[in-house]
């Protein structure tokens, strides 16, 4: 390559670079578009003024190992005390918790639905659409997974919320405490402690509860298991079940474990009511008073509630 | 002065000057890393212990079969100090709550949630459950099913090799007594037991057995190890006993 003076090129009247190859061949001049030339060289300006202001280079260098930038946060701390920091994005969340206009009128919303009680939620359509969309969205994260988006749970495992069934208790005290604490719920198993037979015969009854048709002799011997081998404890003589151990009412026809609804004829009802005498239950649902604050969980349980209306 | 062309048709001249120049980034950036000190969190419980500790044995072995399965691939665990992450899956990530891992399992996608803070949420039975069929619980996931997990018994064979392996890069798990010693100052007791590796058999099929993951109690299968690892994810700090401004001052 030699180098000779640039010249206009005849043909297209563009400028050459003074290159030369060959001793003819020479090179077209493109230069960069002036815009783009200066977007460029204005990143570069942008990449020293951000150097500057914003934390950017570890090092030993500067006290604290990296260079923390011009720009500084001011947020509160959880002790009340104002902080000034260098800008990060830590500091930047704090504040943006206490001050951003969204988030404020979201917590004042949380707390004014919280200390609101159902019924008047019910009658003031703000509120209650609030609680509603708010609720879901936190349902939706931490509770569905059970008991399914709708609250309809799953017969088995997880119990119907939007029912009138409740095993723990269904007013509002009852559900904030079966979220803030957890539940968990255990029926023994009775394969070693009840014959095959007795637990035949104890399904039949417990089916009868219901008033489902079951053969009434096995009905009448199984009444006699139900309360002589240890169900009544729990479930009561009268088989309603009871609240503080949630014990579930055989009586309604609302089944949570039992696959009931879904058999077919009067043995799969039997043989479903059977697996669980004879298996147990063991069901646990996890308890939200650490992960969940105080007022979300009243919105949650007025959110239930409005869910089961 | 050298000139542009000796450079360019000196084919040794240009590699050594291009990898000169490609270079200045890197050690500009990376370099002064190594040299500092205050990226990860010091984090105390009330007893003036470390909170985040190394992963027992069984939970060691379950982030294993997590890495295995790909689970990174679709869960992210790092939860960034965004309004919407905070409102939806808790308190950020501290650096402190992934220095154990080797590697880290932050991911770099969301197919499906954060898991970060995934320990506590739900019951066992339910992870049980969702593993083996995603669908079964959570009608509209995309998730596969994972049965194996169930059926298959956790190979425990290279469990001491395991944590031989991540003490070497810096996992404090202790052989010695000195070492040993050390995790009780750091730790306590109660977990300086967990992490000594002399004692890493019996005491992960102790806490298979306490905590029944699978809930078959007969058998210890991955279910059990990966259960465990996912319980205790993001658990180790309790964010009600620390101002945030604590852990503001290490960004």
């Amino acid at each position: 390559m030699a180098h000779e003076e640039k010249i206009i090129d005849p043909i297209t009247g563009a400028e050459t670079t003074g290159h030369v190859w060959d001793e003819t061949i020479r090179e077209f001049n493109n230069p960069l578009p002036r815009w783009w030339l200066w977007a460029f060289y204005g990143t570069i300006i942008f990449t020293v003024v951000y150097f500057i202001m914003y934390p950017s280079w570890p090092t030993n260098l500067v006290e604290g190992g990296y260079m923390k930038g011009l720009k500084t946060i001011t947020y509160k701390a959880d002790s009340g005390e104002e902080v000034t920091t260098h800008w990060n994005t830590r500091a930047l969340l704090a504040k943006a918790m206490q001050t951003d206009e969204l988030e404020l009128r979201r917590q004042e919303m949380v707390k004014t639905v919280a200390a609101t009680s159902i019924d008047e939620i019910a009658a003031d359509s703000d509120k209650s659409q609030f609680v509603l969309a708010y609720g879901k969205g936190i349902f939706g994260d931490y509770c569905a997974a059970c008991h399914q988006a709708g609250g309809q749970g799953v017969i088995g495992h997880y119990p119907n919320l939007i029912d009138d069934a409740w095993l723990w208790g269904g007013d509002a005290a009852d559900i904030e405490t079966t979220i803030r604490k957890g539940r968990k719920g255990n029926m023994p198993a009775h394969s070693s402690s009840l014959s095959k037979t007795e637990i035949t015969q104890v399904a039949n009854y417990v089916l009868s509860l219901s008033g489902e048709q079951v053969s009434s002799a096995d009905a009448e011997a199984g009444k006699g298991v139900f309360n002589t081998k240890g169900c009544s404890g729990c479930h009561t003589p009268t088989g309603v079940g009871m609240k503080a151990l949630g014990s579930a009412n055989l009586t309604d026809k609302i089944w949570t474990q039992a696959k009931v609804p879904s058999a077919t004829d009067a043995a799969a009802k039997v043989a479903a009511v059977s697996a669980i005498v004879s298996g147990g239950i063991q069901r646990e649902m996890p308890a939200w008073e650490s992960r969940l604050s105080d007022d979300e969980i009243k919105v949650l349980v007025r959110y239930i509630k409005l869910l089961a209306q | 002065m050298m000139k542009h062309e000796s450079i360019e048709t000196n084919a040794g001249l240009l590699i050594v000057l291009t990898l000169a120049a490609i270079s200045i980034g890197g050690l500009v950036e990376i370099v002064p890393l190594f040299h500092i000190e205050g990226t990860v969190e010091s984090v105390k419980n009330a007893e003036g212990k470390d909170s985040v500790r190394p992963y027992t044995a069984l939970e060691q072995l379950g982030r294993d079969i997590y890495t295995r399965e790909g689970c990174y691939n679709c869960h992210s665990q790092m939860i960034r100090p965004f309004r919407d992450e905070a409102l939806r899956y808790g308190h950020y990530s501290l650096a402190a709550e992934s220095q154990y891992d080797h590697p880290f399992q932050w991911g770099s996608k969301r197919t499906g949630p954060d898991l970060a803070r995934v320990g506590g949420k739900y019951s066992s039975a339910w992870h049980v459950q969702h593993l083996n069929q995603p669908t079964s619980v959570v009608p509209e996931s995309i998730m596969p099913n994972y049965p194996w997990l169930l059926e298959t018994d956790l190979d425990y064979s290279d469990l001491q090799g395991k944590m031989k392996a991540l003490k070497k890069v810096g996992v404090p798990y202790s052989l010695t007594k000195e070492e040993y010693a050390a995790n009780t100052d750091q730790f306590g007791e109660d977990v300086a037991k967990l992490l000594d590796i002399n004692r890493a058999e019996t005491n992960m099929v102790e806490q298979a057995k306490k905590g029944n993951y699978d809930k078959n109690p007969a058998k210890l299968s991955e279910m059990d190890a990966l259960v465990a690892y996912l319980q205790v994810l993001g658990t180790m700090v309790d964010f009600s006993k620390h101002d945030e401004a604590e852990f503001v001052q290490f960004r």
